[in-house]
């Protein structure tokens, strides 16, 4: 299960074959998908679709027809309407969530890399306290006493990321606190915000919206998860955990219905994690890119 | 060595304490009135004030917080009011069942990986290596509960070789015991095997390039033991460092194993509790795993001090 | 020379294509050993005697291109079977690295690393094999060599280190030891002790030897033959004393001048030759050395020298202006 603490550490030392390639066919093809499946979402409203919560008792598991393109549900709702509006509810939180943790979490990193000592401890050590519980736990646990709702599910996923965040951030930031640009600005009598927020915060925020990217992959796999448990976005609201949840009830007779949102999820996330690992490749700090 | 020993006790020390204070919190200042959800439909007002006074609710938070962290200090972590189990009792008759899954993922995992680590090392950048470092690239991607459910259809639903819920203790019997983990064990091995191949594939391509495998190969040595003997075990450092710590970071991946596939592990423990509001079991529970990571990572941390310094000595 | 050579390299060129161009890193060499005579290879970094060994030991990089025939005892190790290579390997053809901290692999012990080479070719059972192994370490002059099969290398010193490999090397009575470099990784009181000790073991086993370095002061009394190597080939060949008595390739007295002399005054300034090793990637029209040789005319721009015997047919020498120079006498 993906936690939300992505092994940078263990990574530098990545595949020479993928490093070559670089912005070769199949990160183009992840690109082409995220751009369809964000307006696809985005546009969910204009298309030409029954809506995604009308159901039709008479026609339930039924095969594709004229007019349920890729038939209905369990509950006789249309499979490609509710396919598409789970896509907005997994990107919405999917991309929210880690919006949350990016600014927080890059914000206390780039200030723990910056001014060390005893603040930087302070950050590291609660971190650490956070990243004892298994996210799942605390999110499940959160969420089944606060209610379920989408905006609940993005706070908890979004304070969740926030340790790995800081975590980059702090990194690029000591790889780069130590660089004669900086030395120079302070050199001449920069203030700690000017430098930090001119010198540092530019060359940081590179491999951080990589790491974003890598972030949005996660987090639409732990919504997928509590979804499917039942836990995550509440019913009717259609999303592709929850989707593949009612599919497994109907495994046997309609495959299909687990399967469809399965796969949507399979190349979204792959897709977000293609792009986002190839852009870390590309701009880490660490390994004198810049 | 000592000194560096007691400076991580006493980053643990704090660490551990703010855990235990978090989860208490969590549990605390959830809304939701723990003496009504006991007494259930026999709740009176009289009756929820008398209990609440008679399990100290009606008392500060702080002095709450620490009266329960002095029971716990002491081995008590509370009862459960549904099941009338204490929590260690609770936690020791089911954590058999989570390990038995953890670490038999890792083994699986590892029966995977390291093969196709060594296959592709060995002919790294040929076909087969980027196909398989592909694989696993995209294997990452998939979620669990997604394996899970593609290996339930396929091995359940389609060919009907395994069960796809159910468990029996290996005490009874062992077969049927590994019968119902083996899908289980399997979709969280399917997350596992990427992280293990990726990290054996690199530090072996690096070991392989290494003057002592030219000479081994100048001896005249068998293709077999130059990779075994000579290749394998300097390779494999990073390896065993993290296995350790995987077997920990599987208590996240069981949680939801353990739901579809209805084992009594530690896992749904949690979730139940969750359910049924069962503050006690709740608490108690998420102290012992989150403190059980924390000495956990305490460990590997010092385990890679112990290893690291003769390794540095070696290559000096 | 005498009898048929034991080793013979013939036309053998070694091209390695990267990505700045096809570097050509050994280039239509010959050369060959006889039984129980010692051959010196001598050349500056760069200058392809590495990969000449590597082309003899068929251990050279995946995307090596060899050509030309390497025959050993009358087989031609660069078609020969891998199985029969392998065999062939350790028992009859050994080598010596250069750096013993990197060539010995650090989480086996001592013990392992020796037994391991006899079991293999010699089919030695694990007593014989550890009888054979305190033998082996007790000849390369390691005290207490019972021990030491249960030591790792990095509880041993440098030199110490190298007469592990070269007992490795010896363990299985080659008939032709390839020493890499032996010294150039040791300290300086440690070399003269080891190269002796080389030099003994191959007078005793009645070996074959090749010793590659940089330095002359390596080959000189020491070796029967010396090929000197500039750029990928073999530029000046011949029995060691006749080198050293009447060189003709400029570079050659060029890289004895470079040798400090210890009965030169103090502060002699050492005379190193300015310029440096060629591209191997854009190999000149002429001569290889010419843009660092004080004797280059005209000719050296335009063609490459072939390798022309001088007054003995055993001195070959590639060059358009040699020089009758003797060593010691400054040219």
């Amino acid at each position: 299960m993906a936690t939300l603490e992505l092994g940078i550490e263990g990574d530098v030392v990545g595949s020479p074959v993928r490093r070559t390639r670089r912005l070769g066919p199949l990160f183009w093809a992840a690109i082409v998908w995220m751009v369809a499946v964000v307006a696809a979402a985005a546009f969910a409203d204009l298309l030409p679709l029954p809506s995604p919560t009308d159901m039709d008792m008479l026609e339930r598991r039924a095969p594709a027809s004229a007019l349920h393109w890729l038939g209905t549900d369990g509950l006789g709702r249309d499979e490609l309407a509710r396919l598409i509006h789970g896509a907005r509810v997994s990107l919405i939180v999917g991309v929210c969530a880690p919006v949350i943790g990016i600014t927080i979490g890059g914000a206390l990193g780039i200030l723990a890399g910056y001014f060390r000592g005893r603040f930087e401890t302070l950050v590291v050590g609660s971190m650490d306290v956070l990243l004892a519980f298994p996210p799942l736990v605390f999110a499940l646990a959160v969420t089944a006493y606060l209610g379920q709702s989408i905006l609940n599910l993005t706070c908890v996923l979004g304070v969740l990321g926030i340790p790995a965040f800081m975590r980059v951030a702090r990194a690029a930031t000591l790889s780069l606190a130590r660089r004669e640009f900086v030395i120079a600005a302070q050199a001449l009598g920069a203030t700690h915000a000017r430098i930090l927020l001119r010198e540092l915060l530019p060359n940081v925020i590179l491999p951080l919206f990589a790491f974003f990217l890598l972030g949005v992959a996660v987090t639409i796999v732990v919504e997928g998860a509590l979804s499917f448990l039942g836990l995550g976005v509440p019913p009717p609201t259609a999303s592709w955990g929850g989707m593949i949840g009612e599919g497994r009830e109907s495994l046997e007779i309609a495959p299909r219905l687990a399967f469809l949102p399965a796969f949507a999820m399979f190349l979204t996330v792959l897709s977000f994690n293609l792009v986002g690992d190839t852009l870390r490749a590309l701009t880490d700090p660490r390994q004198g890119a810049l | 060595m000592l000194g560096f020993l007691a400076r991580r006790l006493l980053y643990l020390v704090p660490v551990l304490i703010a855990v235990s204070l978090l989860t208490f919190l969590i549990a605390a200042l959830l809304p939701g009135d723990l003496a009504y959800t006991i007494l259930g439909d026999q709740a009176t007002p009289e009756k929820v004030a008398a209990l609440r006074h008679d399990m100290g609710l009606d008392q500060p938070i702080w002095w709450r917080y620490l009266s329960w962290l002095g029971q716990v200090l002491q081995g008590d972590l509370g009862r459960s009011f549904r099941t009338g189990q204490t929590v260690l009792q609770a936690v020791t008759e089911r954590l058999p069942v989570s390990l038995e899954l953890m670490v038999m993922a890792e083994l699986i995992g590892l029966v995977i990986g390291v093969p196709i680590a060594i296959a592709c090392a060995v002919r790294s950048g040929g076909a087969f290596d980027r196909f398989m470092t592909g694989s696993a690239f995209g294997m990452l991607s998939v979620p669990t509960f997604l394996s899970a459910i593609l290996l339930i259809y396929l091995f359940a639903v389609e060919l009907r070789w395994l069960p796809a819920t159910g468990y029996v203790p290996f005490g009874e019997d062992p077969a049927a015991n590994l019968r119902f983990l083996v899908l289980p064990a399997l979709t969280l091995a399917l997350a596992e095997w990427p992280g293990i191949m990726r990290v054996l594939r690199s530090d072996m391509i690096a070991t392989l390039q290494e003057d002592y495998i030219a000479l081994a190969k100048a001896k005249g040595l068998k293709a077999s033991r130059i990779l075994f003997v000579h290749a394998l075990k300097p390779s494999s450092l990073t390896l065993v460092t993290i296995t350790g710590i995987n077997i920990g970071r599987l208590i996240g991946g069981a949680l939801i194993v353990e739901t579809i596939f209805a084992l009594p592990g530690i896992g749904r423990l949690l979730i139940s509790a969750i359910f049924t509001r069962d503050l006690i079991i709740l608490q108690g529970v998420v102290l012992l795993v989150a403190a059980g990571f924390v000495i956990m990572n305490f460990v590997v941390d010092l385990l890679y001090a112990v290893l690291d310094p003769r390794i540095r000595h070696g290559h000096a | 020379m005498t009898g048929p050579a034991l080793l013979s390299v013939e036309d053998v060129s070694v091209n390695l294509p990267t990505p700045r161009g096809n570097l050509r890193a050994v280039d239509r060499v010959d050369l060959n050993v006889g039984a129980g005579r010692t051959l010196g290879i001598v050349g500056e970094s760069g200058c392809g005697k590495t990969m000449l060994s590597r082309a003899i030991l068929q251990l050279l990089p995946k995307k090596a291109m060899l050509s030309g025939r390497v025959m050993f005892d009358g087989q031609d190790l660069a078609r020969l079977a891998p199985e029969r290579l392998r065999k062939l390997r350790g028992r009859s053809l050994a080598v010596v690295f250069q750096d013993p901290m990197t060539s010995l692999n650090p989480v086996l012990t001592i013990g392992t690393q020796l037994i391991e080479t006899l079991q293999e070719h010699l089919e030695l059972d694990g007593q014989a094999a550890k009888i054979r192994s305190v033998e082996l370490l007790a000849a390369v002059g390691i005290p207490a060599p019972e021990q030491r099969l249960k030591q790792y290398p990095h509880q041993l010193s440098g030199g110490m280190r190298q007469r592990v490999a070269i007992a490795i090397a010896l363990s299985c009575e080659p008939k032709l030891l390839i020493a890499d470099e032996p010294t150039t990784a040791l300290d300086v009181t440690i070399q003269a002790q080891i190269l002796d000790l080389l030099a003994r073991e191959q007078r005793r086993r009645h070996m074959a030897m090749i010793i590659i370095t940089h330095d002359l002061g390596v080959v000189a009394g020491r070796t029967d033959e010396v090929a000197v190597m500039y750029a990928g080939r073999v530029v000046e060949r011949a029995p060691t004393p006749e080198l050293f008595k009447n060189m003709h390739m400029p570079y050659t007295e060029a890289l004895l001048a470079a040798i400090p002399k210890i009965d030169a005054k103090p502060h002699t300034p050492l005379p190193a030759i300015s310029g440096r090793p060629p591209d191997p990637t854009r190999p000149l029209r002429g001569c290889s050395f010419m843009p660092r040789c004080r004797y280059a005319w005209a000719q050296c721009h335009i063609e490459k020298p072939r390798l022309e015997p001088a007054e003995s047919p055993d001195h070959q020498y590639a060059c358009f202006r040699p020089i009758n120079t003797a060593a010691g006498v400054p040219a």
